[in-house]
């Protein structure tokens, strides 16, 4: 495991072209292009202010950068460096700007959500959509990018529009049964449309492609209900996460319920491995009898290994406010693994412990316990390794063999905040605060230079 | 009747023997009229007369005298009866008088204290009846009391019981209430966040209204672009026509259809396979089960079960393979049927196998004290290997079953999977077959080896046949008429011979020990005899009839 050195980022706006060949980060109004394996500066762009957004477009050869304060979105060619191109949404306001899938549209909404103003790159067309529903998730391609499914509200009514995103023509609309729709998502494979009302009525909704309401599943009601909801890869399963802490996975045939995942506070399981972190302040050359040596030029370093706990194991649990609205409780993190086999969660009344479910057995495989709250954790794109990272110095990567802590050697601390995954599954980008770090990965993971520690289950 | 003898009433002092000795009659008052009623007839004084005539006659007047004034006496009053004159028939009268009275006193007394006596007793029987009434009343009450105590103490349980009940219930309503009241506050937290939200943005939006108003010069919104680019499929763009939307719904209900496409055959696929499993499954089941079953009744019985069972295979079978459009509502619900059909026989066997060991293990138990120990052991033993042999049987099948589960075949390869099972068969076959190849060939050679050496035997046979008749001819020509030379000459011969034949058997011993010996033994077979014993001189001679036996 090989860590780059430490980049300036600001605004966490740092992100992997599509190809996976260039690194695009934002520097409070610069836009930095580098090349993922050498890291060295190949283009350079100002913009006009500081910047709010910053994406890729799908064949990887423009960057757009939103400048929200502005109203300003300017597009920035990789090709042609010459090349400009700026949207101005003047008075009406910008609060989001977005690709379409096929890289030469924009899809700007405005304040308010006023409407949705597509700026086309190719012709001089421009198109808008009326009455966009401002919610957590209003907008979602379909994975192919020949859809886009858009939430409207109209007359204290929700609906759907599917466009279809070649020459933006509306497919579909229709309306849908929820109270509040909070969000909508495509399956994977297209077809399907799973569309969930806000927490205070727990409803999913399905819809398929040519807008029939499939199937609607609503476990139970009154208190509060859908908080995440996340399709498998293979458009097998649908995982709901809810504020009942439980995680409830419905199968596409038949669209019921074929499981539910509880997150209790003490665990009873021996088939799952809990793995709890451990933190050691040891001075400067001691010995130890685990396995790391100490590397760091720091007077005390704050070392952290997994220790594999006999069950029951209990898990530290803060009770959320009752008075306060969107309580930190409840199953607020999914995500699949690459082979759909298995689930990570996250319930946030637990927020420090990530759940690992394995998708054939249905049952818990492991828990990983941290010192302090989770703040992120992504799959690898290719095999089954979850990386998290809780804010402190620390990279913790999962896998069915074991779980591995990786100190990240950089002078100062850097303190891990979020982690993306280059799409080939050899390197993992860190983004602390306002720095970022490459870190790859080795094939033989056993690299025992770096201060990493292995905890392996028996 | 009225009783005659009555024992007098405690109060006086007479013994019960004195009275006993006299023939007296007592009568109670409340006797007296049935007495009266008896001698209705007889005047009351002709009765005692009658009585006293008995006891006191003209003759024993002294005697009687003597006696009454003894008993008067015994009762306490004066004696003094006496007679009138001495020898006289007659009594002085006064005393008898007086004795007369007291007793009448007497009497009359008796029966005043008799009479207080009876209607004392009288009184207390009654009284006692009275308590015993009063007493089976008041049981009669104390019972009805303790029923109905009973009673209430049943009704107060049960009433303890409702309010049990009755409070847990209200413990779970009073959950219920709170849970609710929290999930209402929940809401109403969720609901005022999401209106000062939405108060928020309608503020903002006011604000923004009124500075667009105040603030005229409208930014107008534009796009500025070095030049515009061409589409990523390089193509040029459409216009909007009918067309292209009717493609649009063509192409999503293509992709829809797809997946459908998709999705239905591998559900196909899966379906096929597990329905082939369950085959497979039942299939094993029926074997496990049949020789289980009394050979005669059972056999009979699976062979007609098995005939409809694999009646029944064929059909299921027959529309698996069938075009897959067809459905098979009614082979699925078939084969569900006979599977869940034979796997309830299975499990009752296992059930009996189960309960038969059991009790097998109750009786043994049971039966401890009774049977002699010897034959418990026996019994014991063999139960147990039986239970061995039932449980490594049920292993295996279940082995085997699960063999069939994790396999999946078809058909073809389950005869190729049986084939395989007879292969052993033939390479153990093809082995003995070779060996019986190798022994015969052996016998071959070695009766070639016995053919050779009795041709052998034959021609020496034939050699010696000659040498005899050249050896014969010798001494017939050599035969002298004198019996001393004979003598000699045949000692001489003898010992000629005996140098001869030695040599001769000493080359001969060189040969086939065997041919020789069987040929001086025995002329006729080619046997081979293993002893190789070569046989004395004597004998030689007299096999070959050279010296005659007797001598």
């Amino acid at each position: 495991m090989n860590f780059s050195e430490v980049f300036k980022q600001s605004n966490q706006l740092c992100k992997v072209s599509p190809d996976g060949k260039y690194l695009a980060t934002c520097v409070q109004y610069r836009l930095v292009v580098r090349d993922v394996s050498t890291l060295q500066i190949l283009q350079l762009y100002t913009c006009l202010d500081q910047i709010s957004h910053m994406d890729w477009s799908s064949d990887s050869l423009f960057i757009l950068c939103a400048m929200y304060k502005r109203g300003l979105v300017q597009v920035w060619s990789l090709e042609q460096p010459d090349w400009h191109c700026k949207i101005d949404e003047g008075s009406i306001g910008l609060v989001s700007s977005r690709w379409s899938p096929d890289g030469r549209h924009i899809l700007n909404t405005t304040e308010f959500h006023l409407r949705v103003t597509v700026w086309s790159l190719c012709t001089k067309a421009v198109s808008y959509i009326k009455y966009p529903k401002a919610c957590q998730k209003g907008i979602d391609f379909s994975r192919d990018g020949c859809y886009m499914a858009l939430a409207e509200r109209r007359d204290c009514k929700d609906y759907v529009s599917v466009f279809v995103c070649d020459d933006w023509h509306l497919l579909r609309h229709f309306e849908t049964e929820t109270q509040d729709l909070a969000g909508l998502e495509w399956s994977p494979n297209g077809c399907v449309l799973a569309v969930w009302d806000s927490c205070l009525e727990y409803k999913v909704l399905l819809y398929s492609l040519d807008g029939r309401l499939l199937s609607a599943y609503s476990a139970y009601e009154w208190s509060l209900g859908v908080k995440s909801v996340t399709w498998s890869p293979n458009s097998q399963f649908l995982a709901i996460g809810s504020y009942d802490e439980k995680v409830r996975i419905l199968n596409h045939i038949t669209w019921k319920k074929i499981t539910q995942f509880e997150h209790p506070s003490s665990i009873n399981n021996t088939k799952a491995v809990v793995y709890k972190e451990v933190e050691k302040r040891t001075a400067v050359g001691s010995d130890d009898l685990s396995l790391h040596i100490t590397i760091g030029t720091a007077l005390y370093n704050t070392r952290s290994k997994y220790e594999i706990c006999p069950s029951p194991v209990q898990i530290p649990v803060v009770k959320p406010d009752p008075d306060r609205a969107n309580p930190k409780i409840g199953v607020s993190s999914l995500a699949f693994s690459s082979d759909s086999r298995y689930l990570a969660t996250k319930n946030d009344n637990m927020a420090s412990v990530v759940w690992v479910w394995d998708m054939q057995k249905m049952s818990l495989v492991a828990v990983l316990e941290q010192t302090s709250a989770v703040r992120c954790f992504q799959w690898d794109p290719c095999r089954p390794r979850l990386a998290l990272c809780t804010g402190n110095t620390t990279l913790y990567l999962w896998s069915p063999a074991g779980c591995v802590s990786v100190q990240v050697p950089t002078e100062g601390g850097f303190q891990v905040q979020s982690l993306n995954w280059h799409r080939s599954g050899d390197s993992l980008m860190l983004l602390g605060k306002e720095q970022l770090c490459l870190c790859y990965m080795d094939t033989d993971q056993e690299d025992k230079s770096l201060g990493c520690s292995f905890c392996l289950p028996s | 009747m009225g009783e005659w003898w009555t024992t007098v009433p405690i109060g006086t002092s007479l013994g019960n023997d004195e009275i006993s000795s006299i023939s007296h009659v007592t009568m109670s008052p409340s006797r007296q009229n049935n007495l009266v009623s008896m001698y209705s007839s007889l005047p009351p004084s002709r009765s005692s007369y009658h009585v006293l005539s008995s006891f006191c006659t003209e003759d024993n007047i002294p005697q009687c005298i003597s006696y009454i004034n003894q008993e008067l006496d015994s009762l306490g009053l004066s004696s003094c009866i006496e007679a009138s004159a001495p020898g006289g028939a007659g009594l002085s009268r006064v005393p008898a008088l007086n004795a007369m009275h007291e007793l009448m006193e007497l009497h009359r007394r008796d029966m005043s204290t008799l009479e207080e006596l009876e209607r004392e007793q009288l009184k207390k029987c009654s009284a006692l009846d009275h308590i015993q009434m009063n007493n089976s009343r008041l049981k009669d009450q104390l019972e009805l009391s303790i029923r109905e105590k009973s009673g209430l103490h049943e009704t107060e349980r049960q009433l303890q019981l409702k309010i049990k009940t009755m409070q847990s219930c209200l413990k779970t309503e009073k959950d219920e209430v709170q849970k609710l009241q929290s999930v209402v506050a929940g809401r109403a937290s969720q609901y005022s966040h999401d209106a000062k939200r939405k108060e928020r943005e309608a503020a903002k939006l006011k604000e923004r209204l009124s500075q667009l108003l105040v603030d005229r010069k409208d930014k107008k919104l534009a796009i500025d672009v070095l030049n515009y680019l061409g589409r990523p499929d390089g193509k040029r763009s459409h216009w909007k026509t009918a067309k292209a939307t009717v493609g649009h719904e063509g192409e999503m209900y293509k992709s829809l259809l797809n997946d459908y496409e998709v999705s239905q055959r591998s559900l196909m696929l899966e379906n096929a396979e597990l329905k082939k499993v369950l085959q497979q499954m039942k299939k094993e089941m029926i074997h496990v089960l049949s020789p289980r079953q009394p050979s005669p009744r059972g056999a009979a019985a699976d062979d007609s079960q098995d005939q409809a069972d694999s009646d029944e295979e064929e059909k299921p079978a027959d529309s698996s393979r069938e075009t897959l459009d067809q459905s098979c509502e009614y082979a699925k619900e078939q084969l569900a049927n006979s599977i869940r059909q034979q796997w309830r026989k299975l499990r009752n066997h296992m059930e009996k196998l189960d309960s038969q060991a059991s009790l097998v293990q109750s009786q043994l138990e049971s039966n401890r004290e009774m049977i002699p120990r010897e034959t418990h052991k026996d019994e014991m033993e063999r139960m147990r290997r039986e239970v061995q042999q039932c449980k490594e049987f049920i292993h295996v099948q279940q082995q085997l079953l699960q063999q069939q589960l994790n396999t999946s075949f078809d058909d073809e390869t389950a005869a190729l999977l049986n084939d395989c099972y007879t292969l052993e068969e033939k390479e153990r076959l093809k082995e003995e077959w070779r060996l019986f190849e190798e022994q015969k060939r052996n016998f071959e050679r070695e009766r070639k080896n016995f053919t050779e050496a009795a041709i052998r035997l034959g021609r020496e046979k034939k050699a010696f046949e000659e040498d005899r008749a050249s050896w014969l001819k010798n001494q017939f020509l050599n035969m002298t008429p004198f019996t001393d030379r004979r003598r000699c000459s045949s000692s001489d011969g003898q010992s000629a011979l005996s140098i001869r034949s030695e040599p001769e058997m000493r080359m001969s011993s060189t040969k086939a020990q065997l041919a020789q010996s069987s040929t001086y033994t025995t002329f006729s077979t080619p046997k081979p005899s293993q002893s190789a014993a070569v046989p004395s001189t004597t004998e030689l001679y007299r096999t070959l009839r050279l010296i005659p036996d007797s001598r």
